[in-house]
C-alpha cells in the first residue's frame, strides 16, 4: 500500500532559484539560505521517496485570469519548467505519476473536494525552487512529482481549515492506493512577505515562528486563523502559508520534527523550512 | 466601492473580485509578455501595443509611466505587472523599492536589517492614533 512518511514545508522564493541557476549560491548573501538546506538534502537522499505530492501556487504562469482553479491536480506524464519572462529555469522536466494522480483526483472528488484535473501544465518557480532546495542540481529529479496547485493570487484563497481538511483527504486517498509507494507531501510558499504597494518588504518574525510552532503542535488551531490575520500580520503574499496546512493535514496529529530552519531575508521574503516525520511510518 | 475589513490595512491592495474585474485587460496585456516575440513587439512600440488591448486610458498611461502603484490601484496584480518589470530587466526587489518610495539601496538594506516592521503597519486606524 502507498503511505505518506513525511512532510516538507519550504518557501519558494524565485530569487533562490535564480541564485542557484546563476552560480551565486556561495555568495555571502545566499550562503546562509542554502546552508539551512544541507541537512535536508541528506535527509531526502536517505528518505528516497517514490513520489512527492507538491502543493504550491502558480504565479500567473500556467493560469492567467482566464481560468482560476482553487485546487488543481496535475495528472500528466510530465510537466515542463515555465518561461516566466526570462526563459525557463535550467532544471529537469518534472516527471508525474499519472496513476496516483488520477487516483487522488477521483478519491478527493468522492470525498467532496472538487479538484480541477490538469493534463497539460508548465510549472513555475513555485514548484521547481523547492525541488532545487531539496535535491540541488541533478540531471533528472530523483522521484516522481504530482503538482497540486492552489489559488492564492485571486482573493480569496481557500481557508486554512479547507486546506487542512484537504490534507486529511489526501492522506485517506494515498492510504487506499494499492501500489507500494513511499510518498512525501510538500507544502510551499511564504513565509511573511509583501511584494506590492507602499507596505512592500513587510517581515514578521514573531508571526512566522508562532506559525511554525502551531503548525507542528496544534495545527487545528492554526487552521482556524482567518485570511485577514495572515494579510495583516504576514503581508499580502504571506497568505501563501495556508498551503502548508495541506501538507500538515496529510500527516499524523503528532509528528517528529526532523529539521527546522528560519532566515531573513531572501530578496523580499522570510524563508521558513520544516521537515516533519510521521512516527512509525519511516 | 464596498468597504471590506482589509481596506483598513495600510499600503496594501488585495486582488479581490472588484480589482480583478477592473484589471482584467491590464493583467491580460501583462500576461502576453510571457512570450519573447510579444516582449519585442511591446518594446518596439509600447503605445501601439497597448492600443491593441481594450484597457482604459489611465491603465495604458500607468504602464507607459511605469507607475507600479498606479497599475495596482487600477486593477493590476503584482504577479502580472511584474512581467513588465521582467521585460524591462528589473527584479522584484527593484520594483518593490519603487512601490515603497525608497531607493533600491535603501530597500535592500531594510530587508537585510530584517524587513519592514509590522509595528505601526497593521492598520490605518492604528496609524491615525500614532
Amino acid at each position: 500500500m502507498a503511505r505518506i512518511t513525511a512532510g516538507v514545508a519550504t518557501s519558494h522564493v524565485p530569487a533562490i532559484g535564480a541564485a542557484l541557476d546563476n552560480g551565486k549560491a556561495g555568495d555571502d548573501y545566499w550562503r546562509p539560505v542554502f546552508a539551512g538546506y544541507e541537512a535536508s538534502k541528506a535527509w531526502i537522499a536517505a528518505e528516497k521517496p517514490d513520489v512527492i505530492i507538491l502543493v504550491y501556487n502558480d504565479h500567473a504562469s500556467a493560469f492567467s485570469l482566464e481560468l482560476i482553479p482553487t485546487f488543481a491536480i496535475g495528472c500528466a506524464e510530465s510537466f515542463a519548467p515555465a518561461d516566466e519572462g526570462w526563459g525557463p529555469r535550467p532544471v529537469p522536466t518534472v516527471e508525474g505519476h499519472p496513476a496516483l494522480a488520477w487516483h487522488l483526483a477521483e478519491q478527493l472528488i468522492f470525498d467532496e473536494f472538487d479538484m480541477t484535473i490538469v493534463n497539460r501544465m508548465d510549472v513555475d518557480h513555485g514548484l521547481t525552487v523547492p525541488l532545487s532546495l531539496m535535491f540541488g542540481q541533478p540531471d533528472a529529479w530523483p522521484c516522481k512529482v504530482i503538482p497540486l496547485a492552489v489559488n492564492v493570487v485571486q482573493y480569496p484563497p481557500p481557508s486554512g481549515k479547507r486546506c487542512y481538511n484537504l490534507g486529511k483527504a489526501i492522506r485517506r486517498a494515498v492510504d487506499s492506493f494499492p501500489e507500494d509507494l513511499k510518498v512525501v507531501v510538500f507544502g510551499t510558499g511564504g513565509m511573511s512577505h509583501q511584494l506590492q504597494g507602499p507596505r512592500a518588504g513587510l517581515i514578521n518574525r514573531d508571526f512566522d515562528n508562532a506559525f511554525l510552532d502551531r503548525l507542528i503542535e496544534d495545527p487545528e488551531a492554526q487552521a482556524a486563523v482567518p485570511h485577514l490575520d495572515y494579510v495583516r500580520e504576514a503581508g499580502s503574499e504571506g497568505i501563501e502559508l495556508v498551503m502548508w496546512l495541506i501538507m500538515r493535514g496529510a500527516l499524523d496529529p503528532k509528528v517528529k520534527v526532523a529539521h527546522r530552519f528560519y532566515h531573513v531575508p531572501a530578496s523580499n521574503t522570510a524563508v521558513g523550512h520544516l521537515i516533519l516525520e510521521n512516527p512509525g511510518c519511516a | 466601492m464596498t468597504e471590506k475589513p482589509y481596506h483598513d490595512i495600510p499600503g496594501t491592495t488585495l486582488f479581490d473580485a472588484e480589482q480583478s474585474r477592473k484589471g482584467y485587460h491590464l493583467n491580460m496585456f501583462c500576461m502576453s509578455l510571457m512570450k519573447a516575440d510579444n516582449r519585442a513587439a511591446f518594446k518596439a512600440d509600447e503605445r501601439g501595443y497597448l492600443d491593441s488591448y481594450p484597457m482604459t486610458e489611465a491603465q495604458k498611461q500607468s504602464v507607459l509611466d511605469r507607475d507600479w502603484n498606479g497599475m495596482i490601484a487600477l486593477g493590476g496584480n503584482i504577479y502580472f505587472t511584474s512581467k513588465i518589470a521582467a521585460t524591462d530587466g528589473l527584479s522584484f526587489q527593484q520594483i518593490a523599492a519603487k512601490m515603497s518610495g525608497v531607493s533600491q539601496a535603501e530597500y535592500a538594506q531594510m530587508m537585510l536589517d530584517g524587513g519592514r516592521s509590522v509595528e505601526g503597519n497593521r492598520s490605518k486606524k492604528e496609524q491615525a492614533r500614532g
